[in-house]
């Protein structure tokens, strides 16, 4: 502890930054970007950069970029992105404003992680300080939680290779940052657009209104609030000053009306801009249904794309529906267990979403893995890290190469691939498992210390 | 009674008969009045650059107007006007081809070779008489009635993600077409007999007698067509009927062994043949019921001029000697691009029967070259690119020098420009990023929009329809070569998506390269005559110059077939895993964990732990000693079960050695 501590203090945050940012610009620098652009991990069917281009193309010569199965990325990021995908300067690598944008979503997103971070930190120590538990839980030793979430989001290879390899990725996680950013600083219009954007881009971020609601309603994480209670019943005073706010419907309303604004404005933009083309109607059919009905089977780092290539035609709705809905089914049961943390709530919803989602890449993961660095002091006794560590390096060395054994050489089959996406699945299942029973694990500890229970509660 | 019946009954059949006699007779003079249905059969024998011999089998009947006869017939088949009137269908095109023509030796620029070189497979086009909504439903049932016609697949062609709507680039376009290729269908004589029962006198008189199967199918290209030309619509008012013409193309190969017999030291001699040497047969005289009934022999315009044959000599001649005499010589009328002419020696069947059956024979006596007309730009196609990701299709246009005339003839102005339209239908799992479009012009890369003059696309649909590319080129006239790349991602299928035989491929239907600019026609003299043949006149039609390129065949990445049920277990049980586990934890409260670790206390007295531990004492020679209860730490736990993992397995490769 006192060495990490040490480090991050000696090496500036803004050090790490300004590497960052030259590393990446290197990268871009690199002749056709080191064919990240294709490469299955980067860019699904919804964040590939060549159908971006092709939607574009399809825009500009009158067409629905629709018309064809190859864009089903929203209109907006069409109209934004479209004209950097041709535009170019005289000299410099092709995709060099491209670059540059997803460089910028990226610093964007750090920022906003590490303001949240901060934020998060001064609730969390906030609580543990109305809750007298300043000493026992040795406060001095605390992380600087929000420098260390940006620069694992920052230095995480998976973020440095989705911003490179010109997916659109970059800018969706900005959204879902953006919305959880201004959803902890209460700036509830920012956190409605973010929400709106988040969800128009991708459409699995939707379910982050239950962490957002809870986050205006009640505040930043902070331990249960039966915990407040019973500690002021120890100490036979009832300050209410001292209570954590109880929920408050207000800022939600509040929310919901600038969320309502928010769609509105964004999908009358979108029927502008689709407006002598198909209508809204194609737009949602070939981007949420795209997404829904998993029409395109090319590999990637997920499960379905293989199930769906193999499973009877016959069986085929009914999977469609029992895998939508394994996300669903969880979002009550860990809204009722992580209601006091929503930030935390948020993470874990971010984590299953990309482990379940239809197309997903190694955006998505640069995503969950930034914001768990936030939780970097509750979850300092989680178990299996070294193994989820080595899991993640594991599996992100050989799943390029089984892919490349299959599909360039031929001498490897499908399944190969497919089991190191299997191993990744389980990898993700286990880091939220075991993420989850640490949390509790840790609001156990905290209760213990309380009531003055020995503190080896965990199973 | 039965005598008083009875001639009620006569008076009865004779006063039908003689109805019918009448009616008979109305009938004949209603169609006598109008137009009768017609039958033709003509062959056409053409000598090829490289040794080989082309023969072309013209039939053609032409089918009186439906409202004239009912639904009788007597020459055309029944089958062809039912199709036609049922489907409405305004022109159709079905070909079966087997081997690719080879445009660089046997031409691309004459009548011949631009309207019978066909893309290997099936290939079926029409034109519908119906309102547009309806179009598809008519192509779909059009398909089947053809499948059944011809046993052929060609109902593989219903499904919308196989044929396509051509805009403009297709040359008899016109909104209402549909399009569709099989590439990989294999075309045999279960697909001929069909073909041949519409004749009338079948394959069992007159020309088509020669259709010896194995001789067919010996050739080096073999394409069997069927066109239909309706004017049966009423809307336009003239009702002419339906035209029929069934042409069978083969390039054979004679046997040279007579030549080699005559010139052994000659070895470029022309192989001499002749029909009975090439098919095996004779011709017997002629199907009663055709009309004109010739064979012809045809001289193109490179072979006259290399034999020296001109206006003046071409009935006695040097280098060839013919077996019969020709009835009639027809010259090509001169034109204006060219010095040499074509020649055409007309052969009539009628004149020869049972006793005396026709042979024609043609009898090299010295070497000749010469080269076919050639289309202005040769076309090929092929994939670059390698792994089963992505790859490029690229589309190489190669000027071929011998028109380089008729670019000159054809530009006013110093700007001479060559029109060249292409016309590209990929099926959807090639998915196409038409963004990625180059042009080259002699190697040179040029920009898009100054080359390419007139682009349509509609993009691919995931099982749903194709990706079409129309797209008019506007080269200069000098460029010697030009090259079209789009690149592709290639799609994964499902496993029943793939054919059976999944490693060989999936094949890309051949491009039409057509130029427009360019009309090939053979124009006769003595016009008089031609009338009464359908062969030449169809010669004489402007017919636009267009080529068809090769198929390509891509290989796709395959999934494991085998694995079905692996794959929806082993990704149940994952899905099973991540809902198990984390409602495990989430529903995990203290009281219960207490609960749970004294459950698990519990269990390690068990007796099987009992027995192990036992034995484990004894085979440590120590006395067994009384378990601990409750194992305060987890660490202890592991060990043990670490422990009696590796005793089991012990157990397990010790079983396994002693039985073994």
């Amino acid at each position: 502890m006192e060495k990490v501590k040490k480090k991050i203090g000696s090496f500036s945050f803004w050090n790490w930054v300004t590497a960052s940012i030259i590393f990446r610009l290197i990268l871009i620098y690199f002749p056709k970007n080191l064919n990240l652009s294709s490469r299955p991990e980067v860019s699904t069917p919804l964040t590939s950069f060549r159908r971006l281009a092709e939607g574009y193309w399809l825009k500009q010569s009158f067409m629905s970029p629709y018309a064809g199965s190859m864009y089903h990325g929203s209109p907006l990021l069409l109209s934004l992105l479209g004209p950097l995908t041709i535009n170019r300067i005289e000299g410099q690598p092709n995709h060099l404003l491209y670059s540059l944008v997803s460089v910028i979503a990226d610093v964007v997103s750090a920022m906003l992680i590490r303001a949240t971070g901060q934020n998060l930190r001064l609730a969390y120590l906030r609580s543990l300080e109305s809750l007298d538990l300043v000493k026992q839980i040795e406060v001095s030793e605390f992380l600087f939680s929000g420098d260390i979430a940006a620069l694992i989001y920052l230095c995480n290879p998976f973020t440095i290779v989705a911003c490179v390899g010109l997916s659109t990725s970059p800018i969706e996680n900005m959204a879902v940052i953006l919305c959880l950013y201004g959803a902890c600083s209460r700036l509830i219009p920012l956190a409605a657009f973010g929400w709106v954007i988040a969800t128009h881009l991708s459409l699995y971020p939707a379910i982050l209104i239950i962490p957002v609601i809870f986050l205006l309603g009640c505040g930043p994480d902070s331990p249960p609030r039966k915990l407040f209670l019973q500690r002021h019943q120890q100490k036979e005073v009832l300050n209410q000053s001292k209570l954590p706010p109880r929920f408050s419907w207000g800022p939600v309303i509040h929310f919901a009306f600038w969320a309502f604004l928010w769609s509105v404005y964004v999908l009358v933009l979108c029927g502008i801009s689709l407006k002598q083309f198909g209508g809204l109607w194609e737009m949602f059919k070939s981007t949420y249904g795209f997404i829904l009905t998993v029409e395109d089977l090319s590999p990637n780092i997920g499960v379905l794309w293989y199930f769906f290539a193999e499973v009877f035609e016959f069986f085929r709705n009914f999977f469609l529906i029992v895998f939508h809905v394994n996300i669903l089914f969880m979002i009550l049961p860990l809204a009722i267990r992580l209601r006091h943390r929503p930030c935390y709530l948020a993470f874990v919803y971010v984590a299953i979403c990309s482990m379940l989602k239809s197309y997903p890449s190694v955006g998505d993961s640069a995503l969950y893995l930034g914001l768990l660095g936030w939780f970097v002091n509750e979850l300092a006794d989680m178990q299996f890290s070294l193994f989820l560590f080595c899991g993640y390096v594991g599996v992100s060395l050989l799943s390029p190469v089984m892919h490349n054994l299959w599909i360039w050489r031929g001498t490897g089959n499908a399944n190969f691939y497919f089991a190191t996406a299997m191993v990744y699945a389980c990898l993700q299942i286990v880091l939220v498992v075991e993420g989850v029973s640490a949390m509790l694990n840790h609001d156990r500890k905290l209760r213990n210390l309380i009531t003055g229970k020995p503190q080896d509660a965990k199973s | 009674m039965v005598l008083l019946q009875r001639p009620h009954i006569l008076l009865l059949l004779i006063g039908t008969h003689q109805f019918l006699q009448c009616w008979i007779a109305f009938g004949s003079v209603n169609e006598e009045g109008q137009k009768q249905a017609e039958f033709s059969e003509e062959l056409l024998l053409k000598p090829l650059p490289d040794h080989k011999l082309l023969a072309h089998f013209h039939f053609q009947s032409s089918g009186p107007p439906s409202t004239s006869n009912g639904c009788h017939h007597h020459l055309f088949p029944k089958a062809i006007s039912q199709l036609v009137q049922k489907f409405r269908i305004k022109e159709m095109e079905l070909s079966f081809t087997k081997g690719r023509w080879n445009y660089e030796s046997w031409g691309g620029f004459d009548p011949l070779s631009s309207s019978n070189a066909k893309p290997p497979g099936v290939e079926l086009w029409a034109v519908f008489d119906v309102p547009q909504h309806h179009i598809d439903a008519s192509w779909k049932n059009l398909t089947h009635t053809l499948s059944g016609l011809f046993c052929a697949s060609i109902n593989f062609l219903e499904s919308t993600a196989t044929y396509s709507t051509p805009e403009w680039s297709f040359p008899p376009a016109s909104g209402n077409v549909r399009y569709g290729t099989l590439p990989c269908e294999a075309v045999c004589t279960e697909n001929l007999t069909p073909w041949l029962k519409l004749l009338p006198c079948r394959d069992k008189a007159g020309i088509a007698l020669l259709l010896d199967r194995p001789s067919l199918y010996r050739g080096f290209y073999h394409s069997q067509q069927l066109h239909l030309t309706s004017t049966g619509s009423s809307s336009e008012g003239i009702d002419s009927g339906i035209i029929l013409e069934q042409t069978l193309t083969v390039v054979l190969q004679p046997n040279s062994e007579m030549a080699i017999e005559v010139h052994a030291s000659e070895k470029h001699i022309q192989p001499s043949w002749s029909l009975s040497s090439i098919f095996g047969k004779q011709v017997s005289g002629r199907c009663v019921l055709a009309k004109p009934s010739s064979v012809y022999l045809l001289l193109d315009r490179g072979l006259s001029a290399a034999n020296g044959l001109t206006s003046e000599n071409f009935w006695s001649n040097p280098s060839f000697e013919l077996s019969a005499n020709p009835d009639r010589i027809f010259l090509e009328e001169s034109s204006s691009h060219s010095k040499s002419l074509s020649i055409l020696y007309m052969f009539q069947v009628e004149k020869y029967c049972e006793s005396e059956p026709f042979d024609i024979g043609l009898m090299w006596k010295v070497p000749v070259a010469w080269l076919c007309q050639q289309t202005p730009l040769h076309a090929s196609r092929f994939l670059m690119g390698s792994g089963n990701e992505r790859a490029a299709i690229a589309i190489s246009l190669k000027s071929t020098q011998f028109t380089e005339g008729f670019m000159s003839a054809n530009s006013k102005d110093g700007s001479c420009e060559l029109r060249v339209d292409v016309f590209q239908v990929v099926p959807w799992y090639v998915k196409v990023y038409f963004h990625s479009l180059r042009v080259f012009v002699d190697q040179q890369p040029r920009a898009v929009s100054d080359i390419i003059e007139k682009i349509h696309v509609s993009p691919s649909k995931d099982k749903m329809s194709p990706g079409v590319m129309e797209v008019v080129l506007k080269l200069p006239c000098r460029v010697n070569t030009a090259a079209l790349t789009i690149e592709f991602d290639k799609g994964f299928l499902r496993i029943d998506e793939y054919l059976p035989d999944a490693n060989q491929g999936f094949d890309i239907p051949s491009a039409i390269i057509s130029f427009p600019n360019f009309h090939a026609s053979m124009v006769f003299l003595e016009d008089d005559s031609l009338n009464k043949s359908p062969l030449l006149s169809k010669f004489q039609e402007k017919c636009p110059v267009m080529s068809y390129t090769e198929v390509l065949l891509v290989p796709l990445t395959t999934p494991d077939f085998s694995m079905p049920y692996n794959v929806i277990t082993i990704t149940c049980t994952v899905f099973a895993l991540y809902f198990g586990s984390v409602l495990n934890v989430l529903q995990r409260s203290v009281a219960e964990e207490e609960r749970f670790l004294k459950a698990k206390a519990a269990k390690k007295t068990g007796r099987l732990p009992l027995l192990l531990s036992k034995l484990s004492a004894k085979l440590r020679g120590r006395r067994l000693e009384p378990l601990h209860s409750p194992p305060s730490s987890s660490s202890f736990i592991n060990s043990k079960l670490v422990l009696k993992v590796i005793l089991v397995a012990g157990l397990a490769v010790g079983w396994q050695y002693f039985f073994s």
